[in-house]
Formats: structure tokens, sequence, C-alpha cells
């Protein structure tokens, strides 16, 4: 082989400025969301931000982990008893609740992965669901946390919550006005924060090493990736972001139930249907299926059980005709990617540097 | 020293012994050829080197160490390179990236550290107009260069080639062999199992012949091809 060696090689991935402008701008106004517009549209983002975050983590596990699971709805569950049990039991803080119920979460992941981890593919999903069923059960049997029929945060325990007085000095908001801000800031945090956390784990060596397991476990393991390690770690990270995330939903609805917060068509379903909808394997597309579902949910609200129905056959159209997702048909006619995690090969023979695309 | 050392190692899948007390070691830099009928046992030979499949009594070394129960992972951090007989290349990520990830991981660096080594692993390879190719895209030739390219990027002291060189055409057959040859210049250890002979007598310096889980012989590669029980085994002629 003589083929000249170029003196340097350069890897990058194309990344541009242009959005990184927008998601300023766009960001900067979410975060004026509260003195923009009404309580009820704040909720509404607050629904879209706890999704997407739902839908981020589910997207890490899933698309880059290879670990398909149908029981996360136990972290967003065991995460918001914990936050309840923390606030009711013990008199803490809800917004340190939060904080406590994300490491409780990640530390249910440990026995919970013991378990499940020893199944693979779809005997894997169901071993999730049966956990989270398992742990619903148990926690009905909770008396002091309202047994079966649930309970509610006590009043006081909203107003008096961090950064509320705050708010009502400050800009004289209502205790339950200043809550929802509270509530929806630290969603926008969380999302933001996930988005930011995932990016970086796929620019790293060990996102690539995901992304090597994802694709064929067996050659990975052969150049020396540590699979095993890699999925726990995965599984273990997923399960602090969605528990974090079921405490902050449950501390905004301030009242829970076993079957509400471990409900497998809130918290999994939904969050599959937006992750497949959007693009798997893509950080764009849970963005893009969050805002459709939320979309769909509101126009077709009216229409009781039909809304399931319609919701299934978006499902089915979008795999016909767009089996990597919205997102993922978009990028690859445009090649346009906001979240670029591609290492190119540039300079030398190629002479130019490629357009990037997803890992998916 | 030997670099690969096997101590009568067995192997059986219910009543049939695949692997009957092999013995025998490869030295530092050395090249060997294993070639057997099919059905000898050559790929759970091979299997049992990179740690797929469990020996159920026997020994194997690596570099001093004994390795019988590691995993494949950590085979490969020792410094065993491998090859898939069917490719198996991470196809969603590019060629680029494919070496990446051995060469981050398999030889314990940071990303940055390797990239150069691998642009040139790419180069020696004949694969660097592919390399921001996604490797699902690839033709057999270059999935099999991909193999190579993928094991070299871990900087194997032993490479382990597993019929790499089966179902090329003759022109193909030879710019690989010339690229094997090119590594084991270098002072890289390689055991190959391979039943394009021609290919593989141009390279290694011993052969060995399996038939039924036995090593019926190990030799120069002349010594071997002229043997009596070679040609009627192996090759199936009547003398």
């Amino acid at each position: 082989m003589s083929i000249a060696i170029p003196s340097k090689f350069e890897t990058r991935t194309s990344a541009s400025s242009f959005p990184a402008l927008i998601a300023a701008a766009v960001l900067g106004l979410a975060a004026a969301a509260p003195f923009l517009v009404s309580r009820g549209a704040v909720q509404d983002l607050f629904f879209i931000l706890t999704m997407l975050v739902l839908a981020q983590s589910w997207n890490l596990l899933a698309g880059y982990a290879g670990l398909i699971s149908v029981g996360q709805q136990v972290f967003v569950g065991f995460g918001a008893y914990a936050m309840f049990g923390a606030v009711i039991l013990f008199g803490i803080d809800p917004i340190v609740a939060i904080l406590i119920a994300g490491f409780l979460a990640a530390l249910l992941a440990i026995p919970t992965a013991f378990f499940t981890f020893r199944l693979y593919g779809p005997y894997f999903a169901i071993g999730t669901w049966v956990v989270a069923e398992v742990v619903r059960l148990l926690l009905a049997q909770w008396k002091a946390l309202g047994g079966g029929t649930g309970t509610s945060l006590p009043r006081e325990a909203m107003r008096d919550m961090t950064g509320v007085g705050l708010l009502r000095d400050l800009f004289g908001m209502k205790a339950a006005q200043a809550g929802d801000a509270l509530t929806y800031w630290l969603a926008l945090i969380l999302a933001v924060a996930t988005i930011g956390f995932i990016y970086r784990l796929l620019r790293s060596k060990q996102g690539l090493g995901l992304a090597a397991v994802r694709d064929n476990e067996q050659a990975a393991r052969a150049v020396g990736v540590d699979a095993r390690r890699m999925k726990a770690m995965v599984y273990l990270a997923t399960a602090f972001l969605t528990g974090l995330a079921g405490a902050l939903i449950y501390v905004q609805k301030a009242r829970i139930s076993p079957d509400a917060a471990f409900s497998v068509t809130d918290w999994t379903a939904y969050v599959i249907f937006i992750v497949v909808i959007g693009g798997i394997g893509t950080i764009e597309g849970p963005i893009v299926g969050v805002i459709l579902f939320f979309l769909l949910q509101n126009s077709l609200a009216d229409f009781g059980s039909w809304y399931l129905l319609m919701l299934g056959l978006v499902g089915i159209l979008v795999m016909i005709f767009a089996p990597r997702g919205l997102w993922g048909a978009f990028s690859d006619r445009t090649g346009i990617q906001l979240f670029p995690v591609r290492r190119l090969l540039v300079g030398g023979p190629l002479g130019h540097a490629l357009k990037g695309g997803p890992h998916g | 020293m030997s670099l690969l050392q096997l101590e009568r190692v067995s192997k059986r899948f219910g009543a049939l012994t695949v692997a009957d007390e092999i013995s025998f070691s490869v030295g530092e830099g050395e090249a060997l050829g294993i070639i057997g009928p099919n059905g000898a046992g050559k790929s759970t030979l091979f299997n049992l080197i990179t740690g797929n499949v469990a020996a159920d009594s026997g020994t194997i070394r690596f570099g001093g160490a004994d390795v019988t129960g590691a995993p494949p992972m950590a085979r490969c951090l020792s410094g065993m390179g491998r090859t898939f007989q069917i490719p198996q290349p991470f196809e969603k990520l590019t060629v680029f990236e494919n070496l990446l990830v051995a060469g981050s991981f398999g030889a314990r660096r940071s990303e940055a550290d390797v990239h150069e080594r691998c642009a040139e692993i790419l180069a020696d390879t004949g694969l660097l107009d592919k390399a921001n190719v996604p490797a699902g895209g690839l033709t057999l030739l270059q999935r099999k260069r991909l193999e190579l390219a993928r094991a070299l990027a871990t900087e194997p002291r032993l490479l382990l080639l597993d019929e790499i060189a089966g179902g090329l055409t003759e022109a193909e057959c030879q710019a690989l062999v010339a690229t094997i040859r090119a590594i084991h210049a270098e002072g890289v250890a390689v055991v190959w199992i391979e039943h394009v002979l021609n290919a593989l007598t141009s390279v290694v310096e011993r052969l060995l012949v399996l038939n039924f889980g036995r090593v019926i012989g190990t030799g120069a590669p002349a010594d071997i091809m002229d043997s009596r029980a070679v040609r009627e085994i192996y090759l199936g002629i009547e003398i």
C-alpha cells in the first residue's frame, strides 16, 4: 500500500453556530414564559418538558444502549413516592425531596438491573414491566402514603417550598401560581441538563463505545468494550433522570396514587410513541416527537377513546413511511442536524469535510 | 517464551469431541496457519483461543498469563486482535469510527490519541476513501478489510484471522495477503485459519493440521503439504 499519508488529520463534527443562536433565543423565551403566558400555558409547557426528559431518557436507554424497557414507569412512580415520603414523613422541602428521589430511583435500579439484565430483547422488556408492577403493588401497601387510594401533598409544604416566598414577594405571584412557575423552571433546567448530558456522553469515548455495543455487542466485546458495564451505567443514569422527572411531575400534581404514578400508558407507552415518531437514536427526535404528541393530544382530546386509536394510526403511518422517525426522514433528506455526534476524518486525500449524520 | 500456548485443551458438544487434547504454541512474532477439512474443529479452536467458547479442560496461556477463563474482552485488552469469519462491522458507525472504537477501547487510549494511527491503518488496508462511509454500506472485500483494520487498531501482539480470504477473487486475495504479510513483517504474531491454501502458505512459517478435533501434524508448509496423512485426510487424495 503506497498511499501517501497526510501529515495532519483532524476529526470534527459539523456543528454550526446558527442553530446555537436560535437555541439561546428559544431558551431565553422559555425562561421568561411564566411572565409572558397564562398559568394554563405554563402547565402545558411543564408537561411538554417533563415528557421530553422521559423521552430523552428512554431514547438513551433503547436507542443507544439497545435496552428496550417498557417498565420505566417504575422510576417515575418510585421517584414520585420517594418525594412524597420525604415530604410527608420527614418534612423535607419538596425541592430537596426531588433530588433525594432521583438518587433513590438510581438506587432502585441496582436490584432491578440484577434481575432484568439476565434477560435479552423482548424478555428484558417484559421483565422490566413485571418489576414495575411488583413495585407498584408494594407501594400500594404503604398506608402512611395512602395505600391503594393515594394521598396529597400537604398544603403547607407547597406554600413553604423554597423559592415560592421569594416569587411572591418579588413579583406578587399567588402561592399556586408561584408553585407552577417554580416547577416549570425546574423542568426547563432538567430538560436542558438531560439533553446536555446525553449530547456530551455521545460525543465522548464512552458514547462511541455505546454506539458500538448497540450495533454489534459481540464485536464490541471483541475490541475491548465492556458492554455489560456500559449498559448498566446507562440504565442507572436513566433511572436517575426518570426518577427526578417523576418526582418533579408529582410535586406539580401534588396528588399521587399507585395506579397513576405507575401508569404504563402515561409514562412508557406515550414516551415510546414520542421517541418512535420523532426518531429513535437521535437527540432531535424526542424533541420533535414531544411537540407532535402534545399537539395531537390537544386536538384529539375531544374524541374520547378514538384518541388512542388515532395515536396508534399516526404511529403506524410513521413506521411505514418514515421508519427512522420524522426527524430521521428530515435529516436524511436535508443533512441538517442540531446535535452532530459523528467523527469525521477530514484533510488528506479526502480534501474536504463531509457532512455528519446521526449515529442511528 | 511462547506468546500463545495451549496445553491439552479439550471441548465437547454433547457426545461430539470438537477439540481433543489440543496442544501447541506460537512464538512472539511467529505466523502459524491452521488447516483442516470442514468440521475438523477449526472454528471451535479459534473460539477457544478468543474466549468465545469455554474450554472443558486444559489451559490456555497468553503472554505468560493463564487466560483459560478470561472473557473475550479481557483477551483483547491483553493483546489479542481477532477478525470474524462473517464480518461483524458496527454498521451504523462509519469505517473510521469503527477503528476509533477498537483503538480507544482495545488499546486503552484516549480518542484523540488514536486518530492518527487509525487513519494510517485505513491507508494501509486500502479503506481511506471509505473512512466516512457507514460500515453497513461496504462490499464483502471492504468488510473483510475492515475486520482486519479494526483488529489492527487494537494494537495486538497476536492477530487471529478466521478465514479472511474466503469468498474473495484471486486479485482481491493477493492484495489482502500482501497487507497481512506487511503486518507480520512488523513483528505481529499471526494465527490464521484458512481454506485458501496458497494465500496461507505465502505468509505462515508453520502449518498445523486439524482433523476430528485432533492435531495430526505440524511443520513447515512444504513438508505438511507433502505428507501422506495430510494429503489423504485433508485433500482427499488416495495414494
